[in-house]
């Protein structure tokens, strides 16, 4: 342990300080930072698919049960819908990729159109639900339900609202650094929210029948 | 929808009951939410008076100067829109400093009270039957104490270190994200702000500060304390949560060439291992908070009574973020004790690579033993000793880090100037805060003691270990930070008085633990107990003597700065890693060119062979990133953001969210965001600089090397 183990004797040819200007690969060093953030956000998911194992037949002195509210058949279009705006988001950094700035915008513009409609598809299933009694405050497995499903779409609106901004920020200024950096993050984070809707459709949809 | 039969409406405007928002007790209309019940409360409490005037004073005061000095220009160019770590960690400390100054009044106050409403005949003042604070009142004191002691106090102080420290002990210019950064601070002081702002506008919680439930339900808890403490929190967490990003993306990637994991000083080690804990725990506290916000806004039944809820899911996802937590503040602590120890032991640290191993360890055991926080919830005995076990395991790495520190000065030429009095006292707490957490691990005597002062005696006897810590640390890179000592003697009145304190507040606490003493007592049944907690009051008494001699410790310091400044970059003489290796205070930029590391402690091992020029042979551009007011914003939108919900204001409330939104998509807008700085200017920087040092003491400062070598203080330089 001492310092004898890489004691130098001549030190003549000790550098002691870089030449080089130091250089970070600032997109790089970008996704890590949102990598990380995607960790966190996944312990969100995960504290509430916790809470979700609890709720699971917490009904209290309410008379809905989980089948009657949840049918996976119902919510395979959703799914589907929210698959395909993935899909055509990977084509826009397809296009990224070709160095096609219209393609990409284009695809952006298709994308976020297809997660609009997953979200209005979305309040219209649940407005129904509402009307039929089926709000958060009946139980605490609707409770549960609602703010999954509604912490998820949270995470679609401000994804769609970056979508437009990015798309805008493309259109008008092309491929720059800071545009690149800001597509790779909104990339990982599309494809976040639809791994969570994953489980949200096996954990939630699937589990919620069987 | 499951509508509280029995909740009473005297609000002017009323709202209909098709809305989805739970009705309140009180006035409120659709302008300014809630806030017209401030309008019913009576302020007729003379401590809320004195503490309101002591803020408005403050603050006028501050204000006053600022202006009288014409500062303002200085402060927002300087300072407020500043995204240099080194500005920010000191901003971080400022804001942990005032808010550990709050928090210690509160600590007075319950001590003070406990001892005077002892047995049925102690007199009662200013509306309290006995003692001065009435049980509603001193239950808010209590709730604010822990809240501010452990978010806004000691977590602040530890990042601001961090901030401050770990670029530069890294070698590197900048945090990864500077911008980031800045956001965190002003989170953070957003939730400061609006802890000091629940003061005297409405209330502060009464369920303690870890939130029980149904207690936080709003059946229990009408007022708006229970939504202050969960704003205050959730927003502080998100500060958190940017940091942790923010210090880890740092620590990975913007090390100086040469320096591996490996050879990563163990402050720095100890700021990574926080920071995972923190990036992965902190969301568990906002699902936590989050669902209980739903309970009381919109009438979930997440914690609940009825309706299917379950209290000890709350109690469970509070304490799976709050034991990590513990961790996360303990573990930069060590890490301050793993730099000071060092310096002043004149030897590397004990086994630096076990070190590592125990750090990782117990931030990897954090997650286990969330448990042991309510052994008495019944989960059975196979479920209590699995927690028991792995609560006894975090033993062996702390065990393994109190080992390696008195390894190291085993044989050392061990100096007990300030910094080592605070590393050592914080030791000998630890030494002490582990056996009674040992015996807490312990679920048949944790049976008899939860929830009585032994456990409140055990977990302040351990943070009292980051307050040491805290202090030594300040007091080791004051001169790093300002250029200047911090006066040597009151600094160790300040120490023996604080230990003092220390020892005469929770030795007795830990007795009356014994004596089966419960927590969070406005009156004291037992006349018996009247002497120890009079003991008590002697150490606060003994702790106001110490804070005294703090801030005449720092007046008198900054005072005769002039006398006390560092001429040179290593100001103990013996220190050991990268940041001795810039002038004291470093410029803006850090480091004019990146050092290149050879060793465990490069700054050492270069003291050593007589390299301690800090010349570069060839300066480069520096890039660096600008100033931004977008930071400051965010905070203005993020107070109107918590205040609204506070105060139920909803078109506040969606006005401040679109508010922070849009500031988002402006600053990506936004291109002037960074600068080159040209090589010449840089050398003529560095030459400046270099101008204002001791350059002969600098590059002949004096050996220490090994312990072989012969008494240190004739050791002399032989440059290459």
């Amino acid at each position: 342990m001492s310092l004898d183990a890489n004691k130098v004797t001549d030190t003549s040819h000790i550098q002691l300080f870089s030449d080089e200007p130091d250089h970070h690969d600032s997109i790089s060093l970008r996704s890590l930072g949102f990598w990380l953030y995607m960790m966190s956000d996944a312990m969100i998911f995960a504290g509430l698919f916790a809470a979700h194992g609890v709720y699971l037949e917490a009904y209290g002195t309410s008379n809905i049960t989980a089948d009657q509210v949840i049918d996976p058949v119902t919510a395979l279009l959703p799914t589907l819908v929210l698959f395909a705006s993935v899909l055509v988001f990977g084509m826009a950094s397809v296009a990224l990729a070709r160095g096609d700035k219209a393609g990409t915008v284009r695809w952006m513009l298709v994308s976020l159109a297809i997660g609009v409609f997953f979200l209005l598809d979305e309040t219209a299933e649940f407005a129904s639900l509402a009307s039929e009694g089926a709000t958060p405050q009946a139980s605490a497995f609707l409770s549960d339900f609602w703010t999954i499903i509604w912490v998820h779409a949270a995470h679609v609106f401000f994804g769609l609202i970056w979508m437009a901004a990015l798309t805008i920020q493309i259109a008008r200024e092309g491929f720059t650094e800071g545009s690149v950096g800001r597509f790779i993050n909104l990339r990982i984070f599309w494809f976040f929210q639809a791994v969570i809707w994953v489980c949200v459709y096996v954990f939630v949809y699937l589990m919620g029948v069987s | 929808m499951a509508r509280r039969p029995t909740r009473r409406r005297t609000s002017p405007i009323d709202k209909g009951s098709n809305t989805m928002f739970m009705d309140v007790q009180g006035p409120s209309n659709a302008l300014f939410g809630r806030l017209p019940m401030i309008l019913d409360l009576h302020y007729d409490n003379p401590w809320l008076m004195f503490a309101a005037g002591l803020v408005v004073i403050g603050g006028v005061g501050i204000v006053g100067l600022l202006s009288y000095f014409k500062l303002w220009g200085w402060l927002w160019k300087d300072w407020l829109t500043t995204v240099d770590h080194k500005k920010i960690g000191i901003m971080y400390i400022i804001v942990g400093l005032v808010m550990l100054f709050r928090g210690f009044f509160e600590a007075a106050m319950i001590r003070t009270h406990q001892a005077m409403a002892v047995g049925p005949d102690s007199p009662g003042f200013l509306g309290a039957v006995h003692g001065y604070l009435t049980p509603f009142h001193i239950s808010e004191i209590f709730t604010v104490h822990g809240t501010i002691m452990i978010l806004l106090a000691v977590t602040p102080i530890l990042v601001g270190f961090m901030n401050l420290i770990v670029p530069i002990q890294i070698g590197a210019r900048d945090m990864a994200y500077p911008f980031l950064n800045a956001v965190g601070l002003w989170l953070t002081s957003v939730a400061a702000a609006l802890c000091m702002v629940s003061l005297f506008v409405g209330s502060f919680s009464h369920a303690g500060w870890v939130g029980l439930t149904p207690l936080t339900q709003l059946d229990y808890s009408p007022g708006v304390g229970v939504d202050y403490w969960i704003w205050i929190i959730q927003i502080a967490a998100i500060g958190s949560t940017v940091g942790a990003v923010n210090l880890i993306a740092t620590i990975l990637k913007m090390r100086a060439p040469g320096m591996s994991l490996m050879r990563m000083p163990i402050f720095s080690w100890t700021t990574l291992a926080t920071n995972i804990i923190g990036l992965t725990s902190f969301p568990l506290l906002t699902v936590a908070l989050f669902l209980l916000t739903l309970d009381r806004y919109i009438g979930t039944h997440f914690f609940t009574a009825d309706g299917g809820g379950n209290f000890m899911m709350y109690t469970n996802l509070f304490w799976l973020w709050g034991h990590p937590e513990v961790y996360f503040v303990v573990l930069p602590a060590f890490g301050f004790l793993s730099e000071i120890i060092p310096t002043f032991s004149e030897k590397p640290l004990f086994n630096h690579t076990s070190m590592i191993v125990a750090t990782m360890g117990i931030a990897g055991v954090s997650w286990l033993v969330w448990l042991h926080h309510f052994f008495i919830m019944g989960a059975g005995p196979q479920v209590n000793t699995f927690f028991s076990i792995a609560t006894m395991l975090v033993g062996i790495p702390t065990g393994v880090k109190v080992f390696n520190w008195a390894f190291t000065m085993y044989k050392g030429r061990v100096r007990l100037e300030a910094p080592m009095l605070w590393a050592l006292a914080a030791v000998l707490m630890l030494i002490g805060g582990g056996m009674t957490g040992m015996m807490l691990a312990v679920p048949a005597i944790n049976y008899v003691s939860h929830n009585s002062v032994f456990v409140v005696a055990h977990f302040h006897n351990m943070f009292l270990i980051i307050a040491f810590a805290i202090f030594g640390a300040v007091t080791f890179w004051w001169p790093k930070a300002f250029g200047f000592y911090l006066d040597d003697r009151l600094g160790r009145i300040f120490f023996w008085l604080f230990w003092a304190g220390s020892v005469f507040v929770f030795v007795p606490m830990y007795a009356l633990g014994f004596l089966g003493m419960t927590r969070r007592l406005d009156y004291i049944a037992h006349p018996t107990w009247w002497p120890l907690l009079a003991m008590e009051v002697i150490g606060i008494a003994l702790y106001v003597a110490s804070v005294a001699a703090f801030v005449l410790q720092m007046y008198i310091s900054i005072r005769d700065r002039k006398q006390n400044a560092v001429h040179t970059s290593d100001a103990w003489e013996t220190s050991r890693s990268l940041e001795w290796l810039t002038p004291c205070p470093p410029p803006f930029y850090n480091f004019a060119a990146s050092p290149i590391v050879h060793a465990n402690d490069e700054w050492a091992w270069r003291r050593e062979h007589g390299l301690t020029t800090l010349r570069a042979d060839k300066y480069n551009d520096v890039h660096m990133p600008k100033n931004s007011a977008v930071p400051v914003v965010l905070a203005f939108f993020t107070m109107a953001f918590g205040f609204a919900g506070v105060w139920r204001i909803e078109w506040l409330f969606v006005a401040s969210i679109i508010g922070i939104t849009a500031t988002l998509v402006f600053r990506m807008f936004q291109k002037d965001i960074d600068y080159n700085i040209p090589a010449a200017e840089v050398e003529a920087m560095e030459n400046d600089t270099f101008s204002n040092m001791d350059i002969e003491a600098q590059e002949s400062v004096r050996q220490t090397g090994e312990l072989e070598d012969g008494p240190v203080r004739d050791g002399h330089a032989h440059n290459a």
